[in-house]
């Protein structure tokens, strides 16, 4: 298949190279760009009253009559077979309804995974769940509980009495490297590239760099733990979720249950956080087989030691980077391949070599990862995956060349910035990073920082700054449509199943609806969170906002089409065509005459109606194989590292985005703010603790999982280029994922400006610093 | 004996083993209280134990026998927001709003920590009143995680009502 994809995406690009730019979407800049309206204005979440009040009800909290609790039982051991189960004590105990095992399990075929070609394909890992008495990897569910309370569901789940025939698991990283496989592409990209001799170049250069670099697994850890309250209503479904991925979810729960579409209701209004974690799960199936079997509905929450264990994080990666300049500072060669954790029962590979493709001109390259199968809970998508940790060893490695080379990190950088897609030679839409460095030394003070290391200190403290790119590309899913019902008091509702994990999606689409349609704010209302709404896509890859923008942005072209039908001829309008007007100020108004109007209310009270209601998708998303569209960021870190403990406190960040337009400045600085703070966590302090003997997370709770906490984030400044992209809808490349990446080489690369001690395995404590420092 | 929870009094759960914060949520309705770790991890199910902060997922509800519960569906009076629930909104002080409760309600027994002159582990001097700033708020609300990074704006939400109230 991936072979195939290959083939399939080259010719999809190679057609689209030839096609004129006004037959696609992106071929003419939206009308919209850089007009002043509610798109751009500072606007709060407009759920806050909601959320800071408690009435905002997420997953777990939806009250249902009948409801039974659910508890879970994890795999102690790897690999191996339950030899002995006694669920007697258990289905004894106060107040159990329900023991479910392998034995009592309805057979389900697998859920289809996760694909780039497969919209409503949802799953994390082809496993079977409780379909035999296999056990494939450390914590996979072996037993559900339902009892009345959740208290007397956790303790009948404790007196499940199993025995296992353990056999060998595959769980150590480096045992593992010999069988490692080499995918023919990694998501849409070919997987192995090269273009000259890369190795023959580093050797032969004046400068080069070659270095191992090391990530560990990482956790999602969002606040509220996955969820779900199912109910079934005869043959119907409704599933109260905590989802990324509303119609996609509804679509497969379809499939595996065997029922219609549309008699799943998937609701999911708030996420309390998602960062690619709340995907489906095993606990989807198993809650909404439960409540099945019992006719009466069932919670399901994660403890979070269970979402540790049965939902996957990020892989850990172990990455090469090589890179060799000649004494002008051109890249000679760049070299990054690595190895990733991914199972062949998972779908999401790691891709931290794709940001690399994009980011330098090098005579030579090459870039390949490889794909290690361990017997794990198979990794997901995590915030930015593939840059977050790419990003950290590409960018280190540029710092450490710089360093060798006594040239400013920034412009060893920009003297490498590429014209063109390094890879493919395509333009680039839009691309201005190094006015994003321009912009953020200033605001920085650059020009302050000692370019030799060790040289500033107060006290105890070894101060330090360093700097990093980010990158993320631009990704509009290639689905989703949007219902406008639009009636004669000049009101507009949009309507999809788009999902919020915190964005602030429903803000920002009001704000574009109320452009689009030509309606002030207050007039427009924008519903989601229900797969019964015309469906979006998932949110991933940074991508619903322009996603459903583009579907609003058909839907407001048709309706458009239909209000000059229902105009007719008495309109003053009469005449002209959908593409010689615009919705404006509450009607149509002739681009060409602007006198020449029509209101909605006019148009609808004329053909004796009360609302008119069209849903269109948007065109396929074309644009991301005409052009290179890349969004990139300057990250800059000041710090401190303690000369005695080595302790590494962060003084300040600064973040500068080149991201297209920005929509909401208040909610995206909000956002960009915390994806740094998340690249801080990452770089600081987040570590999955794996036990290679046992195959067990050690650190499965958020008091050993690390994540930032108010103490650790200091003064955090984030702004933008502000340059629209001409090739996306509003001119807007997605926000959600970018400000995670560079962040942690940017701290690695002040640490090593501070201290003269070089770190590659993240994450950067100071037991690797002082260990290094006394070698 | 009852629990006095924002000011009306609830029976305590027949389960001895039932939480404080499953008897706000699964008993009572009160799910602006949310569970995040269950395991005093988080901070997200802090509620105000006469008035005083308590991570409700390790206080047993019988714990709270004859005492005053106040959850986030209380801190206001009626349909007013509280000035911290206004200046979290005003200052971006969440996303996706799952920690939110927890940190309006211990930054309330935060402002009063301070006002009663407690130290903290970045007080400089523990012999004076400590004073209010934003490292010793981001210090006092460490125990409550976000994941979301609406940290500054928490901070920033907390600091704007200390200042209000000190005026």
């Amino acid at each position: 298949m991936s072979r195939v994809q290959n083939a399939v995406i080259g010719s999809v690009r190679t057609v689209v190279g030839w096609l004129p730019e006004r037959w696609l979407p992106g071929g003419s800049p939206d009308p919209l760009i850089g007009r002043h309206g509610e798109v751009g204005r500072q606007l709060g979440h407009l759920d806050g009253p909601l959320k800071v009040t408690g009435a905002a009800r997420f997953a777990a909290e939806v009250p249902l009559e009948q409801l039974c609790h659910a508890a879970l039982v994890h795999s102690p051991v790897a690999r191996g077979r339950i030899a002995t189960l006694d669920t007697r004590a258990a289905e004894a105990a106060p107040g159990v309804v329900l023991v479910l095992t392998h034995r009592t399990m309805p057979r389900l075929e697998p859920v289809p995974l996760i694909s780039i070609t497969n919209m409503t394909a949802v799953g994390n890992s082809a496993l079977p769940i409780l379909q035999d008495p296999e056990i494939r990897y450390n914590g996979q569910v072996v037993a559900l509980v339902l009892a009345e309370t959740p208290q007397q569901a956790d303790f009948a789940a404790s007196l499940i009495d199993i025995s296992y025939d353990e056999a060998p698991a595959r769980t150590r990283f480096e045992a593992a490297k010999p069988q490692a496989r080499t995918p023919a592409s990694i998501l849409v990209e070919r997987n192995e590239e090269a273009v000259g001799d890369a190795e023959a170049a580093l050797r032969q250069s004046a400068f080069q760099v070659d270095a191992i670099y090391t990530t560990p697994g990482h956790n999602h850890a969002a606040i509220e733990p996955h969820a779900v309250t199912a109910a079934w209503t005869g043959d119907r479904l409704v599933l109260h979720d905590a989802t990324q991925a509303i119609a996609p979810t509804a679509a497969a729960l379809a499939k595996l249950f065997d029922i219609r579409r549309e008699d799943v209701r998937v609701l999911s209004p708030f996420v309390g956080g998602g960062f690619g974690a709340k995907g489906f799960w095993d606990h989807h199936v198993l809650a909404v087989a439960a409540a099945r079997l019992v006719r009466r509905p069932v919670r399901l929450v994660l403890s979070r030691e269970a979402v540790f264990r049965m939902v996957g994080g990020r892989s850990p990666t172990e990455q090469r980077v090589a890179l060799a300049a000649e004494a002008g500072g051109r890249f000679t060669a760049l070299i990054h391949t690595g190895y990733s954790v991914m199972p062949p029962y998972g779908a999401c590979p790691e891709q931290y070599t794709l940001g690399s493709r994009a980011l330098y001109r090098a005579q030579n390259v090459r870039f390949g990862q490889k794909h290690l199968d361990l017997d794990v809970v198979p990794n997901t998508y995590m915030r930015a995956p593939g840059e977050a940790v790419g990003s950290f060893a590409l960018e280190s490695a540029v710092d450490e060349l710089a360093h060798q080379m006594s040239m400013d990190p920034i412009e060893l950088r920009l003297r490498n910035d590429p014209e063109v897609h390094p890879l493919s030679g395509i333009p680039f839409s839009q691309r201005a990073l190094a006015e994003a460095y321009r912009q953020g030394a200033e605001a920085f003070g650059w020009a302050a920082r000692n370019a030799t290391p060790r040289t500033r200190r107060e006290g105890e403290w070894l101060l330090g700054m360093g700097c990093a790119t980010g990158s993320f590309p631009y990704v509009r899913m290639p689905a989703g449509a949007v219902r406008i019902r639009l009636t004669r008091d000049g009101r507009a509702s949009v309507a999809c199943s788009a999902q919020d994990m915190g964005m602030g999606t429903a803000t920002v689409q009001s704000q574009h609806a109320a452009d689009r349609l030509g309606l002030p704010l207050a007039a427009v209302s924008f519903e989601m969170g229900d797969s019964d709404l015309p469906p979006a896509p998932m949110a991933g890859g940074s991508g619903q906002t322009v996603s459903i923008v583009a579907a609003v942005a058909a839907a407001a072209t048709k309706l458009t089409g239909e209000l000059l039908r229902l105009a007719g001829n008495a309109s003053p309008l009469a005449g002209l065509r959908a593409g010689e007007v615009r919705l404006q100020e509450g009607g149509l108004v002739s681009l060409a005459d602007p006198a020449r109007r029509d209101s909605f209310d006019a148009i609808l009270s004329r053909a004796g109606r009360e609302d008119i209601t069209v849903t269109e998708s948007a065109a396929a998303p074309l644009e991301m194989f005409k052009y290179a569209m890349q969004s990139q960021s300057a990250n800059f870190c000041d710090l401190r590292v303690s000369a005695v403990t080595g302790e590494i406190r962060i003084t300040r960040l600064l973040g500068v985005f080149d991201v297209g337009t920005i929509l909401n400045p208040r909610t995206a600085a909000s956002q960009l703010r915390g994806g740094m703070i998340m690249g801080l966590g990452m770089a600081l302090s987040e570590e999955v603790l794996f036990d290679e003997r046992s195959g067990r997370i050690m650190n499965a709770g958020l008091a050993d999982y690390h994540i930032p906490a108010h103490l650790d984030i200091p003064e955090i400044d984030v702004r933008w280029t502000g340059i629209p992209d001409p090739r996306s809808p509003l001119g807007a490349r997605g926000i959600g994922e970018i400000a995670i990446t560079g962040v942690a080489a940017a701290i690695a690369n002040a640490v090593f400006n501070a201290t003269g001690t070089r770190l590659r395995d993240l994450p950067l404590t100071l037991d690797k610093l002082l260990e290094e420092e006394g070698a | 004996m009852a629990i006095s929870i924002n000011g009306r009094d609830v029976a305590l759960p027949d389960d001895p083993r039932v939480s404080l914060a499953d008897l706000l949520r699964d008993d009572l309705h009160l799910t602006g209280t949310k569970i995040g770790c269950n395991q005093g991890g988080c901070g997200a199910c802090t509620v105000l134990l006469d008035g005083a902060r308590v991570l409700s997922c390790l206080t047993l509800a019988v714990q709270a026998e004859g005492r005053r519960v106040t959850t986030i569906e209380g801190l206001a009076e009626a349909d007013q927001l509280h000035p911290l629930q206004a200046a979290f909104i005003a200052q971006d002080g969440f996303q996706c709003g799952y920690c939110t409760p927890g940190q309006i309600c211990a930054a309330e027994a935060l402002l009063r920590e301070l006002a009663e002159g407690l130290p903290s582990y970045v007080t400089a001097d523990i012999t004076a009143p400590a004073p209010l700033s934003a490292e010793e708020i981001r210090e006092r609300m460490s125990g409550n995680l976000c994941r979301c990074g609406a940290h500054p704006g928490i901070v920033a939400a907390i600091l704007q009502v200390a200042e209000e109230r000190a005026a």
